[in-house]
């Protein structure tokens, strides 16, 4: 009889499609697991409204779990709560920075004009003397980053709330 | 409560996203800068992820079989509810620039307020697009400053695509029996709060960008109702080819 724990534990071998270091528990995507009989509901939610690594995400849930011999597998998508980069694990955000991927600081509110950008170590050299180039980057998710100091340009996975 | 409200008032607010999606996405490849064109073509994907889950909304509450990919692909272009501001020309960068501003600067307090909705689902829908809508106004919002209050080219620039663009503003805040029975049944918010709100955005911005609001009056309208300007068919002509071409067909 398979557990909730058990599926959970299955899906951290899928991986985020963009982020491939992240798994989609690392990432806070998966939201819910419900086992009824031989049935298994898997909730999700996406990181951003036009966030095409969904359906992949979804398609990949779903093989996993057929790998592990589920065939009666039901995935919905869900709005809210709203995904936020609060439900980042800590363990998914050191690998984001082992990666080269800077993980999202606390931000002051996105509406506050000519606000400083967020002060975001180097994943590389660990300086905190870098600079915005672009608050939008490669992925919705992410903005356009460079170290001052080593000239490392990265990305910065930021902050949603 | 009448479902035909709420559905119209869903495809009003799927088609304006999708149409801004789809005008900005024409901006792929041809950005200014390549920070740029990735920023438009992000809010672009933005925009198409919230057209998404609305118009599947509106074929859920429809119950007709229709999903979102057949609301946005296969109408004609009467049954498209955009505003008028949308469909406008990109122009130059300025252009796109004011056009997306004086839109991010209704949506966001419309997604604050919405969130209060009655209506479960477009509360959910509100609460996810008010996060993205923040990134965009506050991108727009400095765009604007930082031409109005540039060179002397780009301040007389982006003035230019204000006296262009202001004409369209007002189709923003009208309000028909649709509106009026959904803010009646606690799904709306008051569209003149709205307003309010918008107003004190746009006119902060532009002061401190040195623009002046046209005091021309001439207003146009006809979005809401399905009437559009000689650019829609254009938009639509790009947006449904392949579904048109090969109905049916799946990437």
């Amino acid at each position: 009889m398979v557990t909730t724990d058990q599926i959970f534990q299955w899906l951290e071998e899928v991986s985020d499609p963009e982020v491939p270091v992240l798994s989609v528990i690392d990432l806070g995507v998966v939201r819910d697991v419900q086992i009824e009989g031989t049935k298994v509901f898997v909730t999700i939610t996406p990181t951003y409204s036009g966030c095409p690594a969904m359906q992949v995400m979804e398609d990949d849930i779903r093989s996993k779990l057929q790998e592990k011999g589920i065939s009666d597998i039901h995935i919905n998508t869900t709005l809210s709560p709203a995904w936020t980069t609060d439900w980042l694990s800590e363990k998914g955000k050191f690998k984001l920075r082992e990666y080269g991927i800077a993980p999202p600081v606390n931000e002051v509110d996105k509406s506050v004009l000519f606000a400083a950008p967020p002060i975001v170590a180097c994943p590389k050299c660990q300086s905190q003397n870098t600079r915005m180039v672009s608050q939008f980057g490669s992925t919705a998710c992410k903005a356009h980053y460079q170290c001052n100091e080593c000239l490392e340009p990265f990305d910065y996975f930021k902050c949603l709330k | 409560m009448n479902n035909e409200a709420l559905f119209r008032y869903l495809l009003r607010l799927g088609d304006d996203s999708l149409i801004l999606g789809q005008r900005l996405g024409e901006w792929c490849g041809h950005g200014p800068i390549l920070e740029e064109d990735i920023a438009l073509t992000n809010i672009a994907l933005d925009l198409i992820g919230q057209a998404t889950s609305i118009l599947n909304y509106a074929g859920e509450v429809e119950g007709k079989g229709r999903d979102g990919d057949k609301l946005a692909f296969l109408r004609f272009e009467h049954e498209y509810t955009n505003l008028l501001l949308l469909e406008q020309p990109n122009g130059d960068f300025g252009d796109t620039i004011m056009r997306q501003f004086l839109f991010d600067a209704f949506r966001k307090p419309l997604f604050e307020q919405l969130i209060h909705s009655g209506d479960k689902q477009l509360s959910a829908i509100a609460e996810k697009s008010l996060k993205e809508t923040k990134y965009h106004l506050r991108h727009t919002s400095e765009w604007i400053i930082r031409l109005g209050d540039g060179t002397e080219e780009s301040h007389q620039r982006i003035q230019k695509s204000l006296d262009n663009l202001w004409r369209y503003t007002d189709e923003i805040f009208m309000t028909d029996s649709v509106d009026e029975e959904l803010t009646k049944n606690g799904i709306l918010p008051d569209l003149s709060s709205i307003r309010s709100i918008w107003e004190e955005t746009v006119k902060s911005v532009f002061a401190e960008a040195t623009i002046t609001i046209p005091t021309n009056n001439w207003k146009f309208e006809g979005g809401r109702r399905g009437r559009h300007s000689e650019h829609m068919g254009y938009i639509l002509s790009d947006l449904q080819y392949m579904q048109r071409a090969y109905p049916n067909m799946e990437w």
